[in-house]
């Protein structure tokens, strides 16, 4: 029952080709709970701690685009750099867990569990990302869309690892917003990420389907209006489409209706936002 | 590298070894069953009371979450290890002092969040200090002397500074 510590990329991918059984590990919020409650027991562990390539992150202002490695921290999103490139990726992070939380857990993380309540999910989606794979043989790159694929499950082969991903920056206003019980320590009952890139609106759900969804036919909606069409009615209405578009269910921590309604009601608030920033 | 029968983990500046232990287990029971060091406490075990908070490599991070053979070479630092000599640190004087701690469960945790913010903000306002100690739970005291005990602390760092 061995744990692995590899140091490099081609270590993890050659020993994850000897062993593909082997749970990948960075920073243990999700799959530590299910061991200290005896749901798992792990037999093999391949830790991704020590690989610098998945620690890195930067921001290319010609492209546009915002590279985040795997197991950066989302304690490093919530501030400086990454936060004014991505405020929507901020606002998300910053609702994660507690700062102990935030200082361990990851969008490798976040992407390898593939909750639908996962709190980065919806803003991978709204800003079109893409998720960096690699195998002892290959690497290719993922839409966000095509990599979530159900609740808790995704695209990913059991022999490749989660690099990092590409999020492109928008030209317009991009936010969060997200309902829980309480305000701290909370995982989403819904959430929301709206972006406006190129006048065109984007809004992707969390929590009220079983993969992240995109209301593709709200977008198409308010877009065919135009933002400056956009009233208080205009963004009621848009409210109430993306809730039609939401496909929630009763569970332990609320109901299908009151996720259908609060769901709407951040959409309308971000959309209101977007449009008076 | 891999490990089987032992590992090693550099807690508070000293090599431990850890011998026979299960894959499967946390560095908040290593620490406190293998290597008697029983200052960071279990509450939740799932990362939502922060009752047993570390640094590994200067973050702060819940024990309890983190599998103790991924951080071998790491840098751990436990609440037993804030004071090299083992006498009270000015976080922890000014709780004893300003009635902070109650059952004190909660306690070793919240000191160690507490350094944690000062060592990276040395004049946080009020939000700041509840932000960073959201993660820290307490059942006893609702709060108010522990946001007073960091109040003193940092009214006596600026004091003894200037």
């Amino acid at each position: 029952m061995p744990v692995f510590i590899p140091t490099s990329l081609s270590e993890a991918t050659d020993l994850l080709a000897a062993h593909p059984s082997a749970q990948l590990l960075t920073g243990g919020t999700d799959f530590m709970v299910e061991v200290n409650f005896n749901h798992r027991h792990p037999d093999t562990v391949l830790s991704l701690r020590k690989l610098t390539e998945l620690q890195e992150w930067n921001i290319d202002h010609s492209s546009g685009l915002v590279h985040i490695g795997a197991s950066v921290p989302y304690a490093t999103m919530e501030h400086g750099e990454l936060a004014t490139a991505l405020p929507a990726l901020a606002e998300a992070a910053r609702t994660v867990g507690s700062p102990q939380i935030r200082a361990a857990g990851s969008l490798g993380g976040n992407l390898g569990t593939c909750s639908p309540a996962g709190d980065s999910l919806p803003v991978l989606s709204a800003l079109n990302a893409t998720v960096h794979l690699i195998s002892q043989t290959s690497q290719r790159t993922v839409p966000f869309a095509d990599f979530m694929v159900g609740p808790k499950r995704n695209s990913k082969l059991p022999n490749e690892i989660i690099t990092g991903v590409t999020i492109p920056m928008t030209t317009g206003w991009q936010g969060y917003a997200k309902v829980g019980v309480r305000n701290a320590m909370v995982i989403s009952v819904a959430s929301v990420c709206l972006a406006i890139h190129d006048n065109q609106v984007r809004v992707a759900l969390g929590s009220v389907g079983p993969t992240i969804i995109r209301a593709k036919e709200s977008e198409l909606w308010i877009n065919s209006l135009g933002l400056s069409q956009i009233s208080e009615v205009t963004a009621r209405e848009f409210g109430q489409r993306v809730s039609q578009e939401s496909r929630p269910i009763d569970d332990h921590r609320s109901t299908a209706e009151y996720r259908r309604h609060a769901v709407g009601v951040l959409a309308t608030r971000l959309l209101q936002r977007g449009i008076s920033a | 590298m891999s490990q089987h029968e032992y590992y090693s983990l550099t807690v508070n500046g000293e090599q431990h070894i850890v011998q026979d232990a299960w894959i499967g287990e946390s560095l908040l029971y290593v620490l406190r069953e293998r290597l008697g060091l029983p200052g960071s406490k279990g509450a939740c075990e799932q990362g939502e009371c922060g009752s047993c908070t570390v640094y590994i490599d200067n973050a702060a991070v819940c024990s309890c979450l983190v599998l103790a053979a991924t951080v071998v070479g790491s840098d751990i630092a436990t609440v037993e290890g804030l004071n090299d000599d083992g006498s009270l640190t000015d976080v922890q004087e000014a709780f004893v002092t300003e009635g902070a701690v109650q059952c004190g469960f909660c306690t070793p945790g919240l000191v160690m969040a507490v350094h944690h913010l000062l060592e990276h903000n040395d004049s946080p306002n009020e939000q700041e200090v509840k932000e960073a100690l959201s993660g820290n739970i307490c059942r006893c005291t609702g709060y108010g002397r522990i946001f007073a005990a960091v109040e003193s602390v940092i009214s006596v760092r600026k004091s003894t500074a200037s």
